[in-house]
C-alpha cells in the first residue's frame, strides 16, 4: 500500500525519507514541486497528484508536507488518514511537530514509522502501543542513551498487540488517579451583512485525560443526551451502549485521548454569543475609505467573553490604515493585507471598537470586495448547547479517581460577511 | 557467523569483552555511516538466549531492510535463527518477529523458506503470529509471484481466522494477490461481517471495501424494482432508523428499470452486511466513514442510502485534505442522490477561509442540489461569493451559476440578468467568465436577447481575454441576424487587429467573416476576403488551414461549387444548446472513495466494481457448518490468549459488563463467565468479550421483543448480583439464566435445548453458550423469507454432538440424600478440528479421586476421529496457577482410528475456581487446554444430622452466612426439583430435614475442607431465602449465585 514517505519543508527540501518496500527515488517529488508550484499556497496544493508510475498522496501540516508515495490503487482517504495519525504520534511523542524537532528525533522517528506500517500496511498505530514498542524521548533518557550507547526500543515485548483493549496498555500505575474531561464546543457561523445567522452549527468534543491505575471500566452519563446530533467515537467507545442508553461506557487508552466528537445540528437554534457592528466603505472620489467595527457580547448565558481576536484579509487595493482601538493591540501587514485586532477580554459595559481609515492606492477605482471578519472568542465554564455531563462512574478498580469535568466555548469558523 | 572471525579485532575495540555490543543503532543508519562490523553484533544478537536482545536486533534487521540496505550479509545468521530457532519459540512475538524479518529479506533464494515459515505461522496458535503470516503473503508475493498457488492456499486458510487481530490482514493479502478469487469470500463472508466492528481500522476499510466488490457479485440489485421494495416485509422488520429517512429526491430511476420478474426479497446476508456495517459510521476514522459510506451507496436500497449523509458533512469538519477527498465523492453521489444531501445544504456554504479547492468543490455540490425550491438561497449565497477577492472562486462561481440556469428555467432569465450586470465588473477575469457563460445560455433562447448580444459587441472594445472575445464573436456571427447592423462593424473592427489576436479569436474570426458573407455579402465581401488572406499567411497552420477550407467553401470557384451550394446550412446550421453538466457525472461507475475515482481514471490495480448480476447466485454458497467454526474458534482463543487482559476488569465489574451494549450478548457472556471466569483468572476471559463484541454486532436486530425481555430479566439478574458480590475476587458470576432466555428465542431449538436443560446445571455452561451462539447466528442470518438454509437440521446436529455426552450421565440424575450426582455434562476442551482428528471432553465424575482427596476428579474422554492412530497422549508441562496441582493420568499408548477411551485425572484446585491450564501431547503435537470449574465441583457432600447442622451453622455467621431472597417459579415449586437442582449445581449432600419447606444441604471444600452448609427456606407463593454458610466467603458468594440462578431460571 504505502511505498514511501517523504517530509518536505516550506523551502521544498526533503529532509526526511522513509520507505518500507523498495527505495523510491527522490526524483519523484519533482511533480510534487511542479504540482507545488502551480498551486501558490500550500493549502491549494492537490491532496492526490498522479505521475506516470506513482501517485503522491500528501498532507500539509505544520508547515511540513508528508507525501506519501504508493503504486497501486488504494482509497485516498486510508492513506491521507494515516498521514494525519504520522504527524499526531509525532507530536504526542515530541510534544510538536516541526522540521527541527523532527531531525534532532530522527532515530526515534524511524523506529517509529517502522513500527507502524509493515511492508506498507498499518501495523501498530495506536500510540499507546508504540509507546510501549518504543519509548518516548526525555531528556534524562537522551543523555543516558548518549552515554551508553542504548536506544529507545523497549526492552519489554509489545504485549500490547495482543491485546482486545489495544488502545489501552497493560500495567498502568499511578499514585494519583485522575480523570479529566473537557468539554469544548466550537461554534462555525456564517453572519451575513446585516447581522442575521446564514448558518450556525455547534461542533463540539470531549477530550480526555484519563490517568488511572489498572484497566477502570468508565461510564459517562449525560444530563440532555439527544442533544448530540452525530457524533463519532474513540474505538473504546461501546457503541450499542450509546445506542441503547446513551451512555458513553468504555475502557479508556492512558493519557490524552479525544472519546467524542459531536455535532449540534443547525436545525436547533444555535446562540450566537457575540455581534460585530461593522461599516467599511470606501468612495470612488477619494483614496481614503472609512472602517469601523465594534464587538460586542449578545447570549453569553452571563459568562465572560475572552480571547476575542479579530482578523480580515483587506482587498488588495488598501495599501495601508491607521486605526486606534478602544482597547486591544492591532496589526495591518501591507504586504498580506491582513488586519487582526487583538481584543481581549469584552467588558459590556465599555465595547471595544476600532475606528479609523484606510488608504487607497491613488486612481484606482474602489475594491469590489469587501472584506470578510473572522472572529476568534473564548467563554470558560459554558457549553453552549447546553450539554452537561451527569455522572462519571468507574468499575472495575477499587480505588476512588478525582474527577473533574471542564467546560468550553471558542469560535470555531466563525466569520461576518460585510 | 562464519564472517564473525574476519571483523573481530575490529570488534575487540568497540565494545566491551564478552558483552555484545549493541550500542548504535543500525538501524538509524540515515544518520550514522553504516559500518560492516555492526552487523556482527546483530548476528551475536540474534544469537543471545535474551529474548529481548533477539527482538531488538531483529527489529533492527526490519528497519535496516526497509531502508533498502543490503543485509543480506546476516542472511545465514538470521535464517538460522528464524528457521530453526525462533519461529519455534514459545514467545509468541519472538515467532511473529522472526517471521517479519524473514518475509522482509528481498533475496530469491530465500523464497522456499519463506513459504515454509509462512505456512507454518499460518497455523500458529497466536493469532498475533498468524496476522505476521498474512502481512508476510504479500511480501512473498512480490518477491516471487509464481508462488501464487501455493499462497492462495495459505490465504484461504487464513481467511477460515476467526479472529479480528487476522482478518483485516489477510483480507489485505487477499487483496494484493488473489483479489479475483472471490470463491474463497463465500464460507468466511458472515464471519467477516461479524467480526467487523472489532476489527482494526485499516483492517475494516480493506474488509468493506472488498465485500462491496463481492456483494455486486452475488446479491440482486436492491433498487431494480422500487414498487416491490415498499412493500417489502424486510424492511418493516429491520431497524426504525432507516425508514425515518426520507427517501431520496425525484430522481430518475436507476437505469437498471428492469421489467417487473418476481418480487425483491433482499438477501439476508446483503441484510446482515448492511446492518453490521453501519455503525461504523460513526468511526472516528474518516476512511473507514467514507469506505462505509461507498458501500451503502453501492448496495443500499435508495431508501437507506440518506443515513451516509449525515456522517460524510461531518468529515468536512475534518482536515483539509479529507475534506478535498469527501467533497469529491459527495459531489458524484448528489447527482445520483440529490434528496440525500438536501437537508445539508448550508454545510456546503463556502468561507472565505477555505482554500481555493475546496471552494471549488463545495461550489460544485451546491450546484448540484440546487433545485426549484431551494435556488433562491443557492443564488443569493453565489451573490456574496462573487464578491470574493479569489478571482479562481469567482469564475467558478459563474460558471456555477450558469449551471443552475441551464437545469432551473424558472430562474434562467435572472441568472442571465445577473450575469450582465457582472458584464461592468471592473475585474477581467469575471467579465470574461461571464462571456463565456452567457453564450452558452444565449444559445438555448437567443431570439428574445438581441439586446445582450448588442451588448456584449460592444465589449470587444475593452475585454482582452481571448475566450471572452472568441465567445462574443462566436455569438454575433451565429445570430447575426438577430445583429444585422453592428455585426460588420465587428468584423471591421477585428479585421483591423486580426494579426494580435489569440489563436482561438483568430479562428472565431474566420468564423464570423464566413457567416456575415454568406448572409450578408454585400457589406462584407471584401472584410471577408482581406481577412481570409490575412489567415493565410498566418504562423498557425490550424489557421492556415481554416482559412484555405473556408474559403473554398463559401467562395464558389470555377470547378467545384457543389459543397458551396451547402455552405450556409453548413455554417449556419441550429446547433444544439451545449449542455452545461457536471464534471462528476456519471463518476460513480468507479467506486466511490477509490483513487481511481478521485482522478478519474483507472488506478493501476483498480478492481473494477462489477455490475449487479441478473440472477442471484447460489446463496447457499455461504452456508458455513456452523457448529464447527463456533467451537473452533471458542477452543482456539482460549487456548491462545496467554494473557487476559479483560479477566481482572471484567471479572469484578461483572455488572457494568452485563449492562454492556447489546442484551442478547450480554446474558451469553454472563452465562459463559460463570463457567469460564468466576474469579476473575484468565485464559479464556478476553475470548469472551471478543465473541461478546463480534456477537453483539451479529444479533443486533433480531426480535425486539425477545430483546426488551431479556434487558428486563438481565436487569434483575445484574441487581441480585449487585447486592451478593461484596468478594474480592468479585467473582462475576452473574450467571444469569440466560441459558433459559437465549433459547427461549430461538424456536427451533426449543425441544432439544429443553431435554438436555433438564439435566444439565447452569454451571457448565460453556459448550452449550458456544452452541446457542451459533443458532443466533443462524436465526440472525436467515429470516423466515428464505428457505435456501435450513437452521434446524444444523441445530440438530449440533445439539445431537452434545447430547451424546449427555446420555451417559442420563441415568444418576434422580436426586437422592448422600450419593454424589453428576453434575455436569461433558464438556469440550479439544474440539476435533483443532485437535487434528483429536477430539477432548471432560466431565466432573463427582467421585473422590482415588490417591489424594483434595483432588477433584475430572474423567476426560478422548476420541479419535482421524485416519491415524494417535500415539502417546499425555499431559504436558501444565502451566499453573499458585497452588493448582494436577494428577496426570496414565500415558494413553496409542488411540486407534475411530476409538474412544476415558482416562481420570486428578486436579487439586486449591479451593478457587481458577482454571487449570495444561497442555495435552502427542507424539506429534502439542494442544493448549484449559479447565475451569464451576464452584459447585469444589466441594463433595458430607453426612451430618440436622442438629449437628444446625451447630455448625451456628458458628458460621456474620461474615461467614451469605443469604440472598429469591422468588421460586412456578416450576420450581416441588421437592424433586428443587433438591435436584441444588445438588446438580454444586456437589452437596442434603441434610434430612424436619420441615417439609426447608432444605438443608452440606458439603466440604476439597482443598482445606471447609464447611460449606446450605439452607433454602422455602415460603409460599414462592418466596424463598437462600443462606449459605461457609468460611470460605468467596465460595459462598459464587455459591449462592449459582444457585439462586438454577433456582430462578
Amino acid at each position: 500500500m504505502i511505498h514511501s514517505l517523504f517530509l518536505i519543508n516550506s523551502s521544498g527540501d526533503i529532509f526526511l525519507e522513509k520507505h518500507w518496500k523498495s527505495v523510491v527515488s527522490r526524483s519523484v517529488c519533482d511533480y510534487f514541486f511542479e504540482a507545488q508550484e502551480r498551486a501558490t499556497e500550500a493549502e491549494n496544493v492537490p491532496p492526490v497528484i498522479p505521475t506516470p508510475h506513482h501517485y503522491l498522496l500528501s498532507v500539509y501540516r505544520h508547515k511540513i508536507f508528508f507525501v506519501a508515495v504508493i503504486q497501486t490503487e488504494v482509497p485516498p482517504l486510508f492513506v491521507i488518514e494515516f498521514l494525519h495519525r504520522v504527524v499526531d504520534t509525532f507530536q504526542d511523542y515530541f510534544g510538536v511537530c516541526s522540521e527541527p524537532v523532527i531531525k534532532d528525533n530522527v532515530v526515534v522517528v524511524y523506529e517509529v514509522l517502522e513500527e507502524m506500517l509493515d511492508n506498507g500496511f498499518p501495523l501498530a498505530t495506536e500510540s499507546n502501543i508504540l509507546k510501549e514498542l518504543i519509548k518516548p524521548p526525555t531528556i534524562l533518557r537522551t543523555v543516558v542513551n548518549t552515554i551508553t550507547g542504548s536506544t529507545n526500543v523497549g526492552d519489554q515485548l509489545p504485549t500490547g498487540q495482543l491485546s482486545v483493549v489495544p488502545w489501552r496498555r497493560t500495567g498502568v500505575k499511578y499514585t494519583n488517579n485522575e480523570a479529566y474531561f473537557d468539554v469544548i464546543e466550537e461554534i462555525d457561523a456564517i453572519i451575513d451583512k446585516s447581522g442575521s445567522t446564514i448558518t450556525a452549527e455547534i461542533q463540539g468534543v470531549i477530550d480526555a485525560c484519563v490517568k488511572l491505575t489498572g484497566m477502570p471500566d468508565l461510564t459517562l452519563s449525560f444530563m440532555n443526551p439527544r442533544l448530540l446530533d452525530d457524533v463519532s467515537f474513540h474505538p473504546c467507545v461501546r457503541f450499542k451502549r450509546w445506542e441503547s442508553e446513551r451512555i458513553l461506557s468504555f475502557i479508556p487508552p492512558d493519557g490524552n485521548f479525544r472519546l467524542l466528537s459531536y455535532h449540534v445540528s443547525a436545525q436547533n437554534l444555535v446562540a450566537i454569543p457575540v455581534y460585530v457592528k461593522h461599516s467599511i466603505s470606501f468612495r470612488d472620489s477619494s483614496s481614503l475609505g472609512r472602517f469601523e467595527i465594534t464587538v460586542g457580547p449578545k447570549q453569553t448565558m452571563g459568562k465572560a467573553i475572552e480571547g476575542v481576536t479579530v482578523t480580515s484579509q483587506m482587498p488588495k487595493g488598501v495599501l495601508n490604515m491607521s486605526l486606534t482601538p478602544s482597547q486591544g493591540t492591532h496589526t495591518f501587514d501591507p504586504v498580506t493585507k491582513m488586519l487582526s485586532w487583538d481584543v481581549g477580554k469584552i467588558n459590556p459595559q465599555k465595547l471595544p471598537s476600532l475606528k479609523g481609515t484606510m488608504s487607497l492606492q491613488a486612481g484606482a477605482s474602489k475594491p469590489d470586495e469587501n472584506p470578510t471578519i473572522n472572529l476568534q472568542f473564548k467563554i470558560q465554564q459554558l457549553a453552549i448547547s447546553g450539554l452537561k455531563v451527569n455522572r462519571l462512574d468507574m468499575y472495575g478498580e477499587k480505588y476512588k479517581p478525582f474527577k473533574g469535568i471542564k467546560y468550553m466555548t471558542k469560535a470555531g469558523k466563525f466569520q461576518v460577511r460585510t | 557467523m562464519s564472517a564473525a572471525p574476519a571483523y573481530s579485532e575490529d570488534k575487540g575495540g568497540a565494545g566491551g569483552p564478552g558483552e555484545p555490543e549493541y550500542g548504535h543503532d543500525p538501524a538509524s543508519g540515515g544518520i550514522f555511516s553504516s559500518d560492516y562490523k555492526r552487523h556482527d553484533d546483530l548476528k551475536e544478537m540474534l544469537d543471545t538466549n535474551k529474548d529481548s536482545l533477539k527482538l531488538e536486533a531483529m527489529k533492527r534487521i526490519v528497519a535496516m531492510i526497509a531502508r533498502g540496505k543490503n543485509a543480506s550479509d546476516l542472511f545465514p545468521a538470521v535464517v538460522k535463527n528464524v528457521a530453526c530457532k525462533n519461529i519455534e519459540d514459545p514467545n509468541q512475538l519472538i515467532r511473529a518477529s522472526a517471521l517479519r524479518v524473514l518475509s522482509s529479506i528481498r533475496v530469491p533464494i530465500i523464497v522456499p523458506i519463506m513459504m515454509l515459515a509462512i505456512k507454518e505461522a499460518a497455523s500458529d496458535m497466536s493469532p498475533y503470529v498468524r496476522k505476521t503470516a498474512a502481512h508476510a503473503i504479500p511480501k512473498l508475493y512480490s518477491l516471487d509471484s509464481d508462488q501464487k498457488d501455493q499462497l492462495i492456499e495459505v490465504i484461504e486458510k487464513l481467511l477460515a481466522d476467526k479472529t479480528t487481530l487476522v482478518a483485516g490482514s489477510v483480507v489485505m493479502a487477499f487483496e494484493e494477490v488473489c483479489p479475483e478469487r472471490i470463491d474463497l469470500i463465500h464460507k468466511n463472508y458472515r464471519k467477516l461481517c461479524n467480526l467487523l466492528i472489532d476489527v482494526e481500522e485499516w483492517g475494516q476499510v480493506v474488509i468493506i471495501s472488498m465485500l462491496t466488490r463481492y456483494a455486486r457479485t452475488q446479491f440482486l440489485s436492491p433498487n431494480q424494482n422500487e414498487s416491490l421494495l415498499e412493500e417489502n416485509p424486510e424492511k418493516a422488520f429491520y431497524g426504525s432508523e432507516e425508514d425515518e429517512v426520507k427517501g431520496p429526491g425525484p430522481e430518475e430511476a436507476a437505469a437498471t428499470a428492469l421489467p417487473a420478474r418476481k418480487p425483491y426479497v433482499m438477501d439476508p446476508d446483503h441484510r446482515l452486511l448492511l446492518r453490521n456495517t453501519k455503525p461504523l459510521l460513526q468511526s472516528r476514522s474518516a476512511a473507514v466513514v467514507m469506505a462505509v459510506a461507498q458501500l451503502y451507496f453501492h448496495l443500499a436500497p435508495k431508501a437507506e442510502v440518506g443515513v451516509i449523509a449525515k456522517a460524510l458533512v461531518r468529515l468536512l469538519r475534518s482536515h483539509s485534505e479529507v475534506q478535498y477527498v469527501v467533497l469529491q465523492n459527495v459531489a458524484t453521489m448528489s447527482i445520483k442522490r440529490r434528496g440525500m444531501f438536501e437537508p445539508y445544504l448550508k454545510s456546503f456554504y463556502i468561507r472565505s477561509t477555505d482554500p481555493t479547492q475546496i471552494k471549488i468543490l463545495k461550489l460544485e455540490v451546491l450546484t448540484n442540489l440546487a433545485n426549484e425550491t431551494n435556488i433562491p438561497t443557492v443564488l443569493r449565497e453565489f451573490q456574496t461569493y462573487i464578491r470574493s477577492m479569489d478571482k479562481d472562486f469567482v469564475a467558478a462561481t459563474i460558471q456555477a451559476i450558469g449551471r443552475c440556469a441551464t437545469n432551473i428555467g424558472r430562474v434562467r432569465d435572472t441568472c442571465l440578468n445577473g450575469l450582465v450586470q457582472l458584464l461592468s465588473n471592473r475585474d477581467e477575469l469575471v467579465v470574461a467568465e461571464s462571456v463565456v457563460v452567457i453564450k452558452k445560455l444565449l444559445q438555448m433562447q437567443p431570439a428574445q436577447h438581441g439586446e445582450i448580444i448588442k451588448h456584449l459587441a460592444k465589449l470587444t472594445d475593452n475585454i482582452q481575454v481571448p475566450m471572452a472575445r472568441a465567445s462574443i464573436l462566436w455569438l454575433i456571427g451565429e445570430y447575426c441576424e438577430h445583429v444585422p447592423r453592428i455585426a460588420p462593424d465587428v468584423l471591421r473592427k477585428m479585421a483591423k487587429s486580426f494579426t494580435a489576436e489569440e489563436d482561438i479569436v483568430k479562428l472565431q474570426v474566420i468564423n464570423l467573416a464566413a457567416k456575415l458573407y454568406l448572409t450578408n455579402s454585400k457589406q462584407t465581401k471584401l472584410l471577408t476576403q482581406y481577412v481570409l488572406s490575412l489567415a493565410k499567411y498566418d504562423q498557425n497552420y490550424d489557421i492556415r488551414d481554416r482559412a484555405r477550407f473556408t474559403r473554398q467553401l463559401i467562395v464558389p470557384s470555377e470547378q467545384g461549387g457543389a459543397l458551396s451550394r451547402h455552405a450556409k446550412k453548413l455554417f449556419l446550421a441550429p446547433k444544439p444548446a451545449p449542455v452545461l453538466e457536471s464534471s462528476f457525472k456519471d463518476r460513480d461507475h468507479f467506486q466511490l472513495g477509490s483513487l481511481s475515482h478521485l482522478l478519474n481514471a483507472k488506478a493501476t490495480g483498480y478492481q473494477e466494481l462489477p455490475d449487479w448480476p441478473e440472477e442471484a447466485p447460489d446463496p447457499s454458497v455461504r452456508n458455513v457448518e456452523v457448529p464447527e467454526w463456533t467451537k473452533c474458534s471458542n477452543r482456539e482463543k482460549r487456548k491462545e490468549k496467554e494473557k487476559p487482559f479483560y479477566s481482572d476488569s471484567e471479572g469484578e465489574s461483572g455488572p457494568t459488563e452485563s449492562a454492556d451494549s447489546n442484551p442478547e450478548s450480554d446474558s451469553e457472556s454472563d452465562s459463559k463467565s460463570s463457567s469460564e471466569s468466576s474469579s476473575g483468572d484468565s485464559s479464556s476471559e478476553s475470548d469472551d468479550e471478543d465473541e461478546e463484541k463480534g456477537r453483539s454486532s451479529e444479533s443486533e436486530q433480531s426480535e425486539e421483543e425477545g430483546k426488551r425481555k431479556k434487558m428486563k430479566k438481565r436487569k434483575t439478574v445484574a441487581e441480585g448480583h449487585r447486592e451478593g458480590s461484596s468478594s474480592d475476587e468479585g467473582s462475576d458470576s452473574s450467571s444469569s439464566s440466560s441459558e433459559s432466555e437465549v433459547t427461549s428465542e430461538s424456536e427451533e431449538e426449543q425441544v432439544e435445548s429443553t431435554s438436555w436443560r433438564r439435566k444439565t446445571p447452569p454451571s457448565s455452561k460453556s459448550a452449550p453458550a458456544a452452541k446457542e451462539i451459533s443458532l443466533l447466528d443462524l436465526e440472525d442470518f436467515t429470516p423466515p423469507s428464505v428457505q435456501a438454509v435450513s437452521p434446524p437440521t444444523i441445530v440438530s446436529t449440533s445439539l445431537a454432538t452434545d447430547l451424546e455426552g449427555l446420555t451417559l450421565t442420563d441415568s444418576s440424575l434422580v436426586p437422592s440424600l448422600l450419593s454424589p450426582v453428576p453434575g455436569v455434562g461433558r464438556q469440550e476442551l479439544l474440539h476435533r478440528v483443532a485437535g487434528e482428528g483429536l477430539a477432548v471432553e471432560y466431565a466432573f465424575s463427582r467421585q473422590p479421586f482415588p490417591g489424594d482427596p483434595h483432588m477433584v476428579s475430572v474423567h476426560i474422554h478422548f476420541s479419535n476421529s482421524s485416519e491415524n492412530p494417535i500415539k502417546g497422549l499425555r499431559v504436558g508441562t501444565p502451566k499453573l496457577p499458585a497452588g493448582i496441582s494436577i494428577q496426570e493420568f496414565p500415558e494413553i499408548e496409542s488411540l486407534a482410528p475411530g476409538e474412544s477411551t476415558t482416562a481420570v485425572m486428578g486436579i487439586n484446585f486449591c479451593d478457587s475456581t481458577q482454571a487449570a491450564n495444561f497442555q495435552l501431547c502427542t507424539q506429534t503435537r502439542q494442544f493448549y487446554v484449559c479447565i475451569q470449574p464451576p464452584v459447585g465441583e469444589l466441594m463433595a457432600p458430607v453426612f451430618m444430622s440436622e442438629n449437628e447442622f444446625k451447630k455448625e451453622q451456628g458458628k458460621l455467621t456474620g461474615m461467614n452466612e451469605i443469604t440472598e431472597k429469591l422468588t421460586l417459579p412456578d416450576t420450581c415449586r416441588n421437592d424433586h426439583i428443587v433438591v435436584q437442582k441444588v445438588t446438580t449445581t454444586a456437589n452437596l449432600g442434603r441434610v434430612p430435614c424436619g420441615t417439609s419447606d426447608e432444605y438443608r444441604f452440606a458439603g466440604r471444600t476439597l482443598t482445606s475442607g471447609s464447611l460449606v452448609l446450605l439452607t433454602l427456606d422455602a415460603r409460599p407463593a414462592g418466596a424463598a431465602q437462600l443462606t449459605v454458610n461457609s468460611e470460605k466467603m468467596v465460595i459462598g458468594t459464587m455459591l449462592v449465585k449459582d444457585v439462586v440462578q438454577a433456582l430462578t431460571q
